[in-house]
């Protein structure tokens, strides 16, 4: 376990060394997050009709997504992609580790640092200047608490599955092109589930992507019940693991045909 | 009890393979052709603890392939390989803590941290007790002369500097098997020395096993008391080195640059291969004229400004080796 710790804080250390690249991402999304709350109030103005969601509510769901977009599995580890193309990932199999446990520790530090680097202050920013409200309720920002880690936990199970694609597509441009649309849209990331018919909502609620943004941001805004904690963690909980069982399997397929690039 | 035996090793590769062009492309994305590369052909040797063995061959002839298979990053198709009882591939975790790898032309080294934090990551990996990190970290330190780099991020170092500090990253956990991969690729002369006095210090002082891919013949001769010598998946020749060049090649250069131009040699018990300007070369068989002898004969038909002696290059030994075997 020792050597899995260090490996995740040796990646976090250097992932906290992009400074200039939080700095550009931390305006980017407050761009994006002033857009999108236009593009909603507009919508709320529009309506006469009765909305699942009310508007302060959108407003503080929308920025918390802007803050910990650098969570969702919307990329390739970068890092790991390299390896793969160098062929630099022999020295992955000659360290006395397991692989999809190093490449997932990886993933942790890759979904945590550059998200706190970018959340602290957006969420200040939010609060301060554009009607960002705090949790519901004490039992709502546990609840909240929780379901965050079981999004960091998805979130970096679905990481290294699309990681360990790699091992077959080499260049990854092919995952990265669709993967965010997919989490985007189904995560709830671009519009907040409740908004979607009923049908599409009975789907993307079973669908494993709800668990990195609408499960938690609804709690915090009680937007969802906070005693309905223990199934919707469990849902979080039961996909991760339904994903880290498919990565295992294609890494040890992976590796058993692996050619080392580059000789 | 040999401490690593390898046996009937083989090993295939499957390339993928596009013929050229736009319409070669189209094709391609609807039908995959493979071709088969048998990069392993059935490799079997054994290898006594603390041997220090040359494994030698051109490019493609399946040196990295089999060291990869040893160091149980690669599956085999079929064959057998225990070292220290472990079969690499099979146990894999127990056996890579057990070995100590370098590749040339990678650095095991974490790029964007400084030197000493990649060791401490290391000794973390590998589980190192601490104060025996320690000790063995600043030996290794102190012996390479890298004090100084320490603090260094891996991107910043020079190819030579970046090679000590691999090779110090190889050893921190104490193996007693060493690979080495090409690693004296690209390394200025100074650093050539640097590494090859390391490595017989730690054959000869600490028995460490070692194995040596290269192409440089002079790391072999300045190192290697068993060259084995591979060729398309295949074993050629393997024992000691002056065994291997009697075998193949037991003809010397010699290389003389005259005080005028176009001084012309004859009548000598050597072959001329070329004359031009001040500079002959000429190439002799040891057991038929010692070196000295021919010396004498060449410096008494004209005036030598200066002259040396040379092997020849390891791809020409390989390559009369190729034609004997007439592969």
């Amino acid at each position: 376990m020792r050597g899995y710790g260090a490996l995740i804080s040796a990646r976090f250390r250097t992932l906290l060394q992009y400074r200039s690249a939080a700095i550009v991402g931390f305006t980017t999304q407050i761009f994006f997050g002033l857009i999108f709350v236009m593009v909603f109030e507009a919508f709320f103005e529009s309506s006469s009709l009765p909305q699942p969601m009310s508007e302060p509510d959108v407003i503080t769901y929308i920025w918390l997504g802007q803050a910990f977009i650098m969570m969702l599995p919307w990329n390739v580890d970068r890092d790991l992609q390299a390896l793969v193309r160098s062929g630099g990932v022999v020295y992955e199999l000659l360290r006395p580790m397991d692989v999809y446990t190093a490449w997932f520790s990886r993933a942790i530090a890759l979904r945590t640092a550059p998200a706190i680097m970018r959340s602290i202050p957006l969420l200040v920013i939010a609060t301060l200047l554009f009607d960002m409200s705090g949790p519901d309720s004490l039992a709502a920002g546990l609840a909240f608490g929780v379901t965050m880690i079981g999004a960091i936990l998805l979130s970096c199970a679905i990481t290294n599955f699309i990681s360990i694609t790699l091992m077959w597509t080499i260049s990854g441009e092919g995952v990265s092109g669709f993967a965010p649309a997919i989490v985007m849209v189904f995560s709830g990331m671009i519009v907040p589930i409740p908004f979607f018919p009923e049908w599409a909502q009975t789907i993307i609620r079973i669908l494993p992507f709800s668990g990195l943004v609408d499960t938690p941001y609804r709690l915090y805004l009680g937007h969802l019940p906070a005693s309905d904690l223990g199934l919707l963690f469990g849902h979080q909980l039961l996909w991760t693991f339904a994903f880290i069982l498919l990565g295992r399997w294609m890494l040890s397929r992976g590796l058993r045909r692996l050619t080392v690039q580059g000789g | 009890m040999s401490k690593i035996v390898v046996e009937n090793l083989a090993k295939t590769f499957q390339i993928p393979e596009r013929r050229p062009g736009l319409w070669g492309a189209l094709v391609g994305v609807a039908r995959r052709t493979y071709r088969s590369v048998k990069a392993l052909d059935g490799i079997s040797f054994s290898i006594d603890s603390g041997e220090l063995v040359g494994y030698i061959g051109p490019n493609g002839a399946g040196k990295s392939t089999t060291i990869k298979v040893i160091s149980g990053i690669l599956n085999p198709d079929s064959g057998r390989c225990e070292i220290d009882g472990l079969v690499p591939w099979e146990d894999r975790i127990a056996h890579v803590k057990r070995i100590g790898v370098v590749f040339g032309q990678r650095t095991q080294l974490w790029w964007d941290l400084p030197v000493i934090e990649s060791f401490d990551l290391l000794r973390d990996i590998y589980a190192v007790d601490a104060d025996e990190y320690v000790k063995t970290r600043d030996e290794l330190v102190e012996r390479l002369d890298i004090e100084s780099l320490l603090n260094v991020p891996v991107r910043l170092l020079s190819l030579g500097q970046r090679m000590r500090c691999d090779l110090v990253a190889a050893l921190l956990h104490r193996p007693s098997i060493l690979f080495l991969d090409e690693p004296t690729v690209g390394l200025d002369s100074v650093s050539k020395l640097v590494f090859r006095d390391f490595i017989r210090e730690m054959n000869t002082d600490r028995g460490l096993t070692v194995i040596l891919t290269t192409h440089d013949m002079d790391d072999i001769e300045a190192l290697c008391e068993r060259v084995i010598v591979i060729g398309n998946g295949q074993i050629l020749s393997d024992g000691p080195l002056a065994a291997l060049r009697k075998q193949i090649s037991p003809e010397r250069l010699l290389i003389v640059e005259f005080e005028e131009e176009d001084a012309r040699v004859s009548g000598l018990n050597a072959k001329i291969i070329e004359q031009d300007g001040h500079r002959t070369r000429l190439s002799f068989n040891p057991e038929k004229i010692s070196a000295s002898e021919l010396i004498a004969q060449v410096a008494a038909q004209h005036p030598v400004r200066y002259l040396f002696v040379e092997n020849p290059p390891i791809e020409e030994i390989i390559a009369r080796m190729y034609t004997e075997n007439s592969l």
